[in-house]
């Protein structure tokens, strides 16, 4: 998508990642990256994800995206263990680019201390910091 | 403190065309424009693009030894070029390193003109003047006389005949034409497997060509894609494939090399070819997902200079330094990409071809 945009709904960790909580689930969450990081990264042409089952810990790294020019860590936003991943992105990972917070989506965790939402920033406290 | 970055003629333009701008071996370059790598790359490969490579320099060496001198400090045969004619070569030191890769052109009787890389202009404009004894040749840094555009594309060539005096010259030849009113050279010769022309032309005239082909249709095209676009076809690129710790033989040049000549270094060009080199530069395309990357080493020796996502072809291609009983088509490679094993399979160069036998 060609204009930056932060949807008001997610939760930002400072590397530039987003979590959305599952309302129905409070304690499963999708994770991905946000229009600031796929705009700075430039067109991703490969997506490295981590495998179902392994954990995931909130500031570290737990997947690879690449663009043509470079290689860039994915930083967990929380902590758990990973429920699925966008196999889809393993064919094509222009989604990335084109959909940030929809068909890019990266991971969705089961979390270990879903208390951890609290350390996160929102919209308007993201857009701040960049 | 930054440096301040040297601009070239068509600085505005790239920023007025929403270019990403990048630090290029000091020279403040547009990496892409904003339709993408991926669109620019493709522009090339089917239509036509536009690179500004006005960072490139050039070395105008004229006078009754002006062949003689080149003879001495380049690779390849210079008495082959005919009047009007482009040739690639190596510039080698006395131990038959490689200083830079090149293409000259003879402009005249005993005027060539020779085109550096951006980041070696300096070195090679300097090593050539300190090699000039017991010839009368003159030598002379001539690249603030020229801004450089290179059209590239199936239909690059078409483009650029419309807005010039008279046709344009065939493949490997260079001729004065002029195009959109202006004095050019127009050298038909390029870095991306396609056909195209570069047209080197006073620096004040460039905005206007350039303006000029990019409403014709023309993609203006960054770094980015030049070197997806060079990678694909295994056209090697100084400072990542060759350096001076690598001799022509060992990175695949051999054949811009004819130590006949006498040119320095060709002693140790020479030993190489007859005895084989310990490493062989390879094309490589990764069998499985991934991306190898310059500097990631190869199991069993040897390391990753190139490497990139292949547009045309959707896999990870690259180049690679190998033991030489490994650097045979068909080879499988294992890879070490920040500790994870991608396998590769040495592939036969260029590592992109158009599909012609349809």
């Amino acid at each position: 998508m060609a204009e930056a945009s932060y949807p008001d709904e997610l939760l930002y960790h400072a590397e530039h990642d987003w979590a959305r909580l599952d309302p129905a689930q409070p304690d499963v969450a999708t994770f991905g990256i946000t229009w600031f990081a796929q705009d700075a990264l430039g067109e991703v042409v490969f997506f490295d994800p981590p495998e179902v089952g392994s954990s995931v810990a909130a500031g570290e790294v737990y997947a690879e995206v690449e663009s043509v020019k470079a290689v860039s860590d994915v930083v967990a936003p929380l902590s758990g263990e990973i429920v699925e991943v966008n196999t889809a992105l393993a064919d094509a990972a222009d989604p990335i680019n084109e959909d940030p917070y929809g068909d890019g989506w990266m991971v969705r965790v089961k979390l270990s201390d879903p208390g951890e939402a609290e350390s996160l920033m929102d919209r308007d406290a993201y857009m701040a910091s960049l | 403190m930054t440096p301040m970055l040297k601009r070239t003629p068509l600085f505005e333009a790239h920023v007025a065309a929403g270019a990403k701008l990048v630090d290029f071996t000091g020279w403040e370059m547009p990496i892409q424009y904003t339709h993408g790598i991926r669109a620019e790359h493709e522009a090339v490969r089917t239509r036509a693009g536009v690179f500004d490579v006005s960072h490139m320099g050039q070395v105008q060496s004229s006078g009754p030894d002006a062949e003689a001198f080149l003879q001495h400090v380049l690779s390849n045969d210079v008495a082959n070029i005919a009047v009007g004619g482009a040739q690639y070569s190596m510039l080698c030191n006395e131990a038959g390193g490689l200083l830079d890769d090149l293409f000259t052109y003879r402009l005249g009787a005993d005027r060539y003109l020779t085109v550096t890389n951006a980041a070696n202009h300096e070195n090679d404009y300097a090593w050539m003047r300190d090699h000039t004894a017991g010839c009368d040749v003159q030598v002379e840094d001539v690249a603030g006389d020229y801004a450089m555009l290179a059209a590239q594309g199936p239909f690059a060539r078409e483009i650029v005949e419309q807005i010039a005096d008279s046709p344009l010259p065939p493949r490997m030849q260079a001729a004065r034409r002029i195009i959109l009113g202006r004095e050019t050279l127009v050298c038909a010769t390029g870095y991306t497997g396609e056909d195209g022309v570069e047209l080197l032309l006073a620096p004040h005239d460039a905005t206007a060509v350039w303006e000029e082909l990019v409403r014709r249709g023309v993609a203006p095209c960054g770094l980015a894609a030049r070197d997806t676009l060079r990678l694909e076809v295994c056209y090697p690129l100084y400072g990542n494939d060759l350096s001076s710790d690598r001799n022509p033989i060992e990175a695949g040049l051999g054949w811009a090399c004819k130590e006949a000549t006498g040119f320095i270094g060709s002693d140790v060009v020479r030993r190489a070819r007859e005895e084989g080199t310990a490493q062989k530069l390879v094309a490589f395309k990764l069998t499985g997902p991934g991306i190898a990357r310059q500097g990631n080493p190869v199991v069993g020796g040897g390391e990753v200079t190139s490497g990139t996502m292949s547009p045309s072809l959707g896999v990870g291609i690259g180049m690679a330094y190998v033991p030489a009983a490994r650097a045979t088509v068909g080879e499988t490679l294992e890879i070490d990409v920040r500790g994870k094993m991608r396998t590769a399979v040495v592939s036969r160069k260029p590592l992109y071809t158009k599909e012609t036998d349809g």
